[in-house]
């Protein structure tokens, strides 16, 4: 770390005022800041200031994702072996995700960071580390698939007009990972739907067996709900999906993680969950007597282990910029995420994954609810005063 | 209609010893171009901007109508202006531009059966396109024929340039041609490259519009903030 702080040190005075590379200054503050804490004080008065701080903060999402990154590449590699009827070890299986993982979680990286870094030299702003979590959350919702080009121009995207346009970090106002999926959902259909979540590349020596079939657990859903999965292979996560939302077990450890921490709203999960377990039991209730195989049926609970429904409220729904911010918002927020949710699973064939377009939707009526929510406050206060 | 009221503006402004184009006339064609164009700084005639940019020559086709029927109602309401009761001018404003606007769907069906077909329902909407109310209340009701007559072209200009640029990006992007000509390379689809599906949807053409908005306003930083 000597070494790092001396190096830093000896060419801080190029970036500072005045200096050859002035022009590059929040590139270098943001590595700074990055590698050690700053050591900014306030200019008056006394503040108190938490250890805190927002790169804290994302490094405690980015720590929180941990467990579906790695069980994501695991669970790349075995789809892939079971597809071609292969027994793998535990490290080979692990090590073939890692490497088709590995590319896109870089060029996710390495694209939208240099759009900040471009905006932040051209607007003369520092750096903030609001991409830090949006570059990793965006390779997870991928299937593993996808074209690298795509997912660096879903980047571009996502921080440009998801975020820049707005005013960067902390102005947006829909999930800029959920934006980047969604965006090449329907730029690139052929790409995040149909049999594409399995990587397939040729093994030598081997063809992808007869019984493999290419259609995820939320195609069967809608055709055929009882060919689903079984609980637990859909709750540990051995089904074919985008790289990270396949294990719901993994979301739950993230989720005590943000929860522990205090950094991402617990009321937003449970909320969601309790919002999906809701209108799964009404459309129980509601379900035609005489189709059986209607997903109607199916029973409530697996809505939760279903697509990416834990990893959206768990990681995406809670993004605190784009959530509703006020206590009781929160809770309304959630249940409408989760009702959404399964309205359009059952109901729309076309989207089969409900959870993406649900979260963007209640983005956008975050604000609308806030203000109910206080508006409603003060009426109780004026009316117990 | 059309050719009976053509001539006539012309011979208007000569009694008053104004150039026919005077500087403050060539003002009134250009401002519609950029500084008060009427879909990115008066923020009208959105819906359609959205509907008929999908490829590039149904936009040009409906740029021209609506420069056809902006120019020539503002000509002629400027005309009887000083005769319409002001109880009913919204109406009488109304029966003009329709009449203007059937016309012009009535031609398309003749002489571009394909094209009218795929405008369908956005060239008898232009009745209700709020650039042509919009012109004939704030500038046609109040001004001679003349100037009426550019500002109609200048505004019907000022929508085809957003419309055609916003097309030009949603067909080369989203299907890879222009005008129906192919214009990305063979090669470019062999190394993976692919159309881009959003952009045959309505909101690419919001966020393109939203991407030219940024852009003039960056350039031309007095428009920030005046629709």
């Amino acid at each position: 770390m000597k070494v790092a702080r001396r190096l830093l040190d000896s060419v801080k005075p190029h970036f500072n005022k005045g200096g050859r590379f002035e022009k590059f200054h929040p590139a270098f503050d943001a590595l700074e800041t990055f590698l050690f804490v700053p050591g900014h004080t306030t200019a008056d008065g006394v503040h108190v200031r938490d250890a805190m701080d927002l790169k804290r903060t994302m490094f405690t999402v980015i720590i929180a994702l941990i467990p579906t990154l790695l069980f994501g590449m695991w669970n790349v590699g075995y789809q892939h072996y079971r597809a071609f009827g292969m027994e793998a070890t535990l490290i080979d299986t692990f090590l073939f995700g890692f490497w088709k993982v590995l590319p896109i979680v870089v060029v996710s990286y390495a694209v939208g960071l240099g759009v900040e870094f471009l905006f932040a030299i051209i607007r003369n702003h520092q750096i903030s580390e609001g991409y830090l979590v949006t570059g990793l959350l965006i390779p997870l919702t991928m299937p593993v698939t996808v074209p690298l080009w795509m997912v660096g121009l879903a980047a571009v995207f996502c921080t440009v007009m998801g975020k820049e346009v707005f005013g960067g970090t902390g102005m947006n106002f829909m999930n800029p990972a959920l934006l980047a999926r969604a965006f090449l959902f329907f730029a690139f259909p052929a790409y995040l739907s149909g049999d594409i979540w399995t990587d397939l590349s040729p093994e030598p020596g081997h063809a992808v067996v007869d019984a493999w079939s290419g259609a995820t657990n939320l195609v069967t859903f809608d055709t055929n709900y009882p060919a689903i999965a079984s609980a637990s292979d859909l709750f540990w996560g051995f089904e074919q999906g985008s790289i990270g939302e396949t294990s719901v077990f993994a979301c739950l450890l993230g989720a005590l993680i943000l929860i522990v921490t205090g950094v991402g709203s617990g009321k937003i999960m449970v909320s969601c969950f309790v919002g999906t377990l809701l209108m799964g039991l009404l459309l129980n209730v509601l379900a035609p007597a005489d189709i059986p195989n209607h997903p109607m049926h199916m029973p409530a609970y697996y809505h939760w282990l279903l697509g990416g429904f834990a990893f959206g409220a768990v990681y995406m729904a809670t993004d605190p910029v784009s959530a509703a911010q006020t206590e009781g918002g929160k809770w309304v927020y959630g249940l409408l995420i989760g009702m959404f949710t399964v309205l359009l699973r059952v109901f729309n064939p076309a989207y089969p994954e409900g959870v993406m377009l649900s979260i963007l939707l209640m983005n956008v009526f975050a604000p609308l609810i806030d203000y109910i929510v206080v508006e409603q406050h003060i009426k109780n206060r004026i009316r117990r005063a | 209609m059309i050719a009976e009221s053509t001539p006539k503006p012309a011979g208007i402004p000569k009694k008053k010893n104004e150039g026919l184009f005077s500087k403050k006339n060539i003002q009134t064609l250009r401002d519609p171009l950029d500084d008060s164009n009427p879909i990115t700084v008066q923020i009208l005639g959105i819906c359609s901007a959205l509907a008929v940019t999908v490829q590039v020559k149904p936009a040009l086709i409906m740029a021209l109508g609506v420069t056809v029927v902006v120019a020539f109602s503002n000509l002629i309401i400027s005309l009887i202006r000083n005769s319409i009761p002001n109880r009913i001018r919204i109406i009488v404003q109304l029966i003009i531009v329709a009449m203007l606007v059937t016309i012009v769907d009535q031609l398309l069906k003749a002489y571009m059966f394909d094209v009218s077909r795929k405008l369908s329902v956005f060239v008898g909407l232009i009745i209700t396109n709020c650039i042509v109310m919009g012109r004939l209340e704030a500038f046609a009701m109040a001004q001679k024929p003349w100037p009426a007559f550019l500002d109609g072209i200048g505004n019907g200009a000022g929508y085809g340039i957003i419309l055609i640029t916003v097309a030009v990006f949603r067909e080369t992007l989203g299907a890879g041609t222009l005008l129906g000509y192919k214009v990305v390379p063979q090669w470019f689809y062999d190394h993976g490259y692919v159309n881009n599906g959003l952009m045959l949807l309505p909101p690419a053409a919001l966020f393109l519009i939203g991407i030219y908005i940024w852009w003039q306003r960056s350039r031309n930083r007095k428009l920030i903030n005046v629709s």
